[in-house]
């Protein structure tokens, strides 16, 4: 039950992009086509389920205050939190090199597909702001924190899918010339923000 | 992370440019209007709304940012010929991440509140496609001084958008800039009522929308032709 609930929550109201603007750059820059919303989607979803979860045992085993102790009782002091951006970082570049090369092993197919996504992926802020929400929030178990990531991926794919879907079909309206493309763009994202909103206070 | 960030580099011509010649004012001015990295170059977006609700924690962020982009511009700029190619995301990176630290230990040393209200952003300026977007853009072709000098630029250009951004989020919100009341008593009993929906994170992608649409109406050279 409580999964479900941070699933929900992650999906909808806590969204990427709706609630914390998260992966905009590549949000705003790729969402001209479904078809390349839907690459970008799926390996932002595959890419923050695999490096959150990394990245929360290193955070309790590793860098938290006294999460050492397990080597030995020497240890148990040491406080490493404020190297937590930097391993972040290079575990999330990491990751991201890793997949790439077992995606273009196993999948070539999908490879072909995401193509110049993949490595962007390594400076999508919506990966590290998942890795940063997770040690903010402090979740229990390894459960939850993948529960949330893949939470968190799903939000962002159902965002981006459905504003490259508007944005294809708005190509045929009549917008005022200096609101076309960007301006546009940020004002329906506000709108669907809005939308989004009504998914406030739900609790499973 | 748009096409239009790969600049020309700008001509240095002999050692004795003066410190800031016509083409280094350029390169910290422009960067305030027609190429603003929000509203024109697509750079930085990410955090610049999360953080615009009051002006006091977007003016810290905006002053963290400029700090990281100069820096990273200026140290990424003078180690720029002993990078080799294929490990420059991985050199960048760190060296961002490494200023961002350091941003980050001050800010919770000095201004605790300001660093609690930005939570995980401050964090997010090493994933900000500005500070990467210029390094990549700029740093990596140009001098140091040019290149700290566009690093200061582009961070200005992110604060101004973000303070003006919070400013109106701020006023219409809840009456108030920098936390000091403007909207007199008299008008709250006279019926006036803050309008709670600028404080909510949607209205920031509107405010923004509407900046860009000022913005290309006064100048038709930005408007997309798509």
């Amino acid at each position: 039950m409580e999964y479900i609930n941070i699933f929900v929550k992650a999906v909808f109201i806590e969204n990427m992009i709706f609630a914390y603007f998260l992966g905009m750059c590549s949000y705003l820059a790729i969402s001209k086509t479904v078809k390349n919303a839907v690459g970008l989607g799926i390996a932002v979803i595959f890419v923050l389920a695999v490096s959150v979860p990394v990245c929360y045992l290193l955070e309790n085993y590793v860098l938290k205050a006294g999460a050492m102790s397990w080597l030995s009782a020497d240890f148990a002091n040491v406080d490493l939190g404020f190297l937590s951006f930097i391993m972040y970082i290079a575990i999330i570049a990491a990751i991201v090199q890793l997949v790439e090369m077992v995606v273009e092993k196993f999948a070539p197919a999908l490879y072909a597909a995401l193509g110049i996504f993949l490595p962007l992926i390594a400076v999508n802020c919506s990966i590290l702001g998942g890795a940063l929400f997770m040690q903010e929030r402090e979740y229990a178990t390894l459960g939850e924190a993948t529960v949330f990531a893949f939470g968190s991926g799903v939000g962002w794919f159902i965002a981006i899918v459905a504003i490259a879907a508007i944005r294809e079909k708005i190509r045929y309206s009549n917008v005022p010339a200096p609101l076309k493309g960007l301006g546009i763009t940020f004002i329906i994202t506000g709108l669907m923000g809005i939308a989004f909103m009504s998914f406030m206070g739900i609790e499973l | 992370m748009s096409v239009e960030t790969i600049k020309p580099a700008v001509q240095n011509k002999g050692p004795k440019e003066p410190l800031f010649s016509p083409g280094n004012k350029k390169l910290l001015k422009d960067p305030l209007n027609n190429s603003n990295p929000i509203t024109v170059q697509v750079l930085g977006i990410c955090s610049a709304l999360a953080v615009t609700v009051q002006m006091k924690p977007s003016i810290v962020m905006a002053l963290s940012v400029v700090v990281v982009t100069a820096f990273s511009n200026l140290a990424i700029s003078s180690i720029r010929n002993i990078i080799p190619d294929r490990i420059r995301i991985i050199v960048q990176l760190v060296i961002v991440a490494a200023l961002v630290i350091l941003v980050d230990q001050v800010l919770k040393a000095f201004f605790y509140d300001v660093s609690k209200q930005l939570s995980v952003f401050v964090g997010l300026i090493i994933t900000n496609c500005i500070v990467m977007g210029r390094l990549e853009a700029f740093a990596m072709g140009n001098k140091p001084w040019p290149s700290f000098l566009d690093g200061i630029g582009n961070g200005l250009g992110y604060g101004l958008i973000l303070v003006v951004v919070s400013a109106v989020r701020e006023l219409f919100g809840s009456g108030k800039l920098m936390g000091f009341q403007v909207v007199p008593d008299f008008f709250y009993k006279n019926g006036y009522f803050n309008n709670g929906f600028t404080i909510l994170p949607p209205m920031a992608l509107i405010i923004v929308g509407v900046i860009i649409w000022i913005q290309r109406s006064k100048n038709p050279k930005l408007i997309e032709s798509d």
